[in-house]
């Protein structure tokens, strides 16, 4: 967690939508996963903080809440990047030169898959297979797709999001 | 609801619905009985989603409001047509004409040439569905649909997902109402056994059996599961089949709740298909609304209900009993087997748990009979499979092949070839669980044992074509990575086991691999096979030992000779430029990031292989096609 740990800056509203998300659930069988989710979707990962606060409206302990939110990708311990960039690493994308898209992307960035950049802006995720294998390649920046890509592409892509940055700055 | 009620919303919907499944001339007659002159049908699924199909829509609401068409012509956003890569698709009825790759300002034109004016816009249809003398074909007469016969994709692209009427239109409801007044428990079963139906999900295990053992399990409470936690990377059918028609999949559901004795479903989806949540939840509201889920459900008393849990992105949890123990809340690890699900599943109750395209079948077999399904396929594997056709394919999609045909057909007739005049290598199917068939096995007809019989499997249904561009050992290291990614490390010889079979692959990618190491991995392989807990580890040598025995002469060449046939693998390939084609522009030297590539303007240059990171940014800069690699 060295580069990444950033001290825990949770609001009391964030806090409140939380609890009352455990309140709804705390009878549900199996009710851990699905609050987890909804706690990522507040607070955007799961540091230690907020997995005691589910542990403890839960009535379970912390290990085991943290068992499960390690077991699982989806869930991250760490914050991501303002922009989540997220490549395709199944096997229709594979076939067709994803590993390349990444590489470019990291190289570009200068980080590696799984980490965030030092501004906060961008990170970089590989997953398996979003099902638009139509498309292959493909990567996601947020809840965009980018298909049928190519190395040189990546840049403009890229580039497209750091200006908007600049522009709001 | 009634039969009476049932059969009215059907049959106010049916000519609607109809104009999209009948030809031409009858479509146009149809449409007559219809308060739309003419239908324009979207895919809203993820691949047209992921390449615009929203912005498609937006463009053609607003032109049909600047024309004045709002009334006269209806816009339907349906679920997966099937053929992904010519997204976004857009469809008119009833002439059926079909329009690839739509943009904004195409649809612009359509909306004003076509569906003013009455002319269609040749130049923007699928060029397949346009002859030399002007006529258009529809679109189930091209290649891509003729040899496909559609059962769990019966609706997919042809009903609004969110509009539950449109469901009943198609017979929608109708197996439930059959089975819920006037077929016993024991003789719904009977049926789903004597269709000869078995599971999608990759086992194939016979669905009757697995039902009539949870009905033997006594209890009082039972559940009912569906598998949508579709993992297997390139395979997306269940996600097509949620967010294009939810709804056969809450009747089957419903179906086999009432078969085995169970009054609560769960639907346990992956968190990554958000279209496919979305419309399932809508689907489920409306079902509870009319009445298909509930209490005393079509006024016979049974009671059922259902509701969707997440999954978060772990491969494991498509196994049965990790996908049970995932609902509980647990880390998703499976465990050992007996006692079955069918006995001792979710929260320890006897449970059933199929996957999303087995449920698809459910309805129609239970409203159309047995007899009817069984007569589609081969002796052993009945009914028909969904593939995941993709890679090196031209039409990369959606298909749906009655069980039996052959993989050439598939590929050359179907799937429209190998792109760029390549040559087909082999098809991998059942993903990292699955191995390869290689062209010499092209007229193997597809069904569980034929599969199985030349070491590859069913799977869930991805089928990815690889070209002579492909190295097998890389393929092989792919899924490896993936495996050891996704092992959830409860049983060593999982855990421990794949990451030794990818070492292995690593040493022989790098041209450091012995001929005994081959001998090493058949051996890990076979002791992986026998004592790990769950499929996943069991079936994870699959992609190695197939590729192993098919294509032995690759992993030779990259142990003893050093090499890579298909120049995939970079610690054994260099990259070169042809002298002769070289003109000397520079603009591979510019680009080079190490520098490793000199040459004076207008002559030939060179390339320094110790300085090469073979990055391969050279060759795609080229524009000569003078660089190569060996």
């Amino acid at each position: 967690m060295a580069e990444n740990s950033l001290t825990f800056q949770g609001t009391k509203a964030q806090e409140e939508q939380l609890m009352s998300v455990i309140e709804q659930n705390k009878n549900v069988p199996g009710a851990l996963l699905p609050v987890l989710h909804e706690a990522q979707e507040i607070y955007g990962y799961l540091p230690i903080e907020v997995q005691q606060m589910v542990a403890d409206g839960l009535g379970v302990s912390l290990s085991e809440v943290f068992g499960v939110a390690t077991f699982y990708s989806r869930f991250s311990l760490t914050p991501k990047g303002k922009h989540k960039i997220s490549v395709c690493l199944g096997t229709a994308c594979y076939v067709k030169g994803s590993d390349k898209i990444l590489a470019e992307i990291e190289n570009q960035l200068g980080i590696k898959s799984g980490e965030c950049t030092p501004d906060g802006l961008f990170s970089i995720d590989s997953c398996r297979c979003v099902g638009a294998c139509g498309l292959a390649p493909v990567m996601m920046i947020d809840e965009d797709v980018y298909g049928k890509l190519t190395p040189k592409e990546v840049g403009k892509i890229l580039k497209k999001y750091m200006d908007e940055e600049g522009g709001a700055k | 609801m009634t039969l009476e009620e049932l059969n009215k919303i059907k049959k106010e919907n049916e000519e609607l619905v109809m104009v999209r499944k009948v030809v031409k001339e009858k479509g146009e007659e149809l449409a007559k009985h219809t308060q739309y002159r003419k239908q324009v049908l979207v895919c809203g699924g993820t691949g047209c989603t992921s390449s615009g199909s929203k912005k498609v829509v937006a463009a053609l609401e607003a032109a049909l409001k600047e024309n004045g068409l709002e009334d006269e012509i209806l816009v339907v956003r349906t679920g997966c047509f099937g053929l992904c890569s010519l997204g976004p698709i857009m469809i008119v009825y009833p002439e059926g004409a079909f329009y690839a790759q739509a943009t904004p300002e195409g649809v612009a034109k359509i909306v004003k040439e076509h569906l003013k004016e009455g002319n269609i816009v040749k130049e923007l249809l699928y060029k397949e569905t346009v002859h030399e003398d002007g006529s258009i074909t529809p679109l189930s007469e091209t290649n891509f649909y003729k040899k496909q016969m559609r059962i769990a994709l019966r609706n997919c692209g042809v009903i609004d997902p969110e509009n539950i009427e449109e469901y009943i239109a198609l017979d929608g409801y109708q197996g439930l109402y059959k089975a819920l007044t006037s077929m016993t428990p024991d003789e719904v079963i009977k049926e789903v056994l004597d269709s000869g139906l078995r599971g999608r999900g990759g086992g194939g295990f016979p669905t009757g059996r697995k039902w009539m053992f949870a009905k033997a399990s006594p209890g009082d409470v039972k559940y009912v599961c569906c598998n949508a936690d579709e993992g297997d990377p390139g395979a997306f059918m269940d996600r097509s089949i949620l967010e294009g028609d939810p709804q056969c999949i809450i009747e089957a559901m419903a179906i086999a709740g009432y078969a085995i004795g169970a009054h609560h479903g769960f639907v346990y989806v992956r968190a990554e298909y958000p279209i496919a949540v979305q419309r399932l939840s809508i689907a489920i509201e409306q079902a509870k609304k009319y009445g298909f889920l509930g209490k005393n459900i079509l006024g016979t008393g049974f009671d059922f209900d259902l509701e969707i849990r997440l999954g978060a992105g772990a491969f494991v949890c498509g196994e049965e009993t990790a996908l049970m123990t995932s609902i509980e809340g647990n880390r998703g690890e499976p465990r050992p087997r007996p006692p079955f699900p069918a006995v001792k599943g979710l929260f320890e109750k006897p449970t059933v748990l199929n996957n999303v395209e087995t449920y698809a079948n459910i309805a129609q077999i239970i409203y159309k009979g047995s007899e009817w399904y069984s007569s589609i396929g081969t002796e052993t594997s009945r009914g028909t499979k969904v593939f995941a056709l993709g890679g090196k394919i031209t039409n990369v999609g959606l298909v749906e092949i009655p069980m039996g045909t052959t993989l050439r057909e598939i590929i050359e007739e179907i799937g429209g070839g190998i792109p760029n005049g390549k040559k087909f290598k082999a098809a991998q199917t059942g993903g990292p669980s699955g191995g390869c068939i290689p062209s010499e096995h092209i007229d193997t007809p597809i069904d569980y044992d034929s599969l199985l019989s030349i070491g590859s499997m069913m799977g869930s249904g991805g089928m990815i074509i690889l070209d002579e561009d492909t190295c097998m050992v890389d393929i092989a290291k792919f899924y490896l990575e993936f495996t050891v990614d996704e092992s959830c490390g409860k049983c060593t010889p999982c855990r421990v086991g794949t990451r030794k079979l990818l070492k292995y692959l690593d040493k022989i990618t790098q041209g450091k691999g012995t001929m005994e190491d081959l001998e090493n991995i058949d051996e890990l392989a076979k002791h992986m096979q026998k004592s790990s807990l769950c499929a996943l580890g069991q079936t994870a040598p699959n992609p190695i030992l197939s590729t192993l025995h098919f294509f032995k002469d690759e992993y030779i060449a990259h142990i003893q000779d050093k090499t890579c046939p298909a120049c995939v693998c970079k610690s054994l390939i260099r990259y070169e430029i042809i002298a002769d084609k070289c003109k000397g522009c520079t603009l591979c030297a510019r680009n080079c990031p190490v520098k490793a590539i000199s040459g004076t303007v207008k002559q030939p240059h060179v390339i320094d292989a110790d300085k090469c990171i073979k990055c391969g940014l050279c060759m795609s800069n080229c524009k000569f096609g003078a660089i190569i690699t060996k």
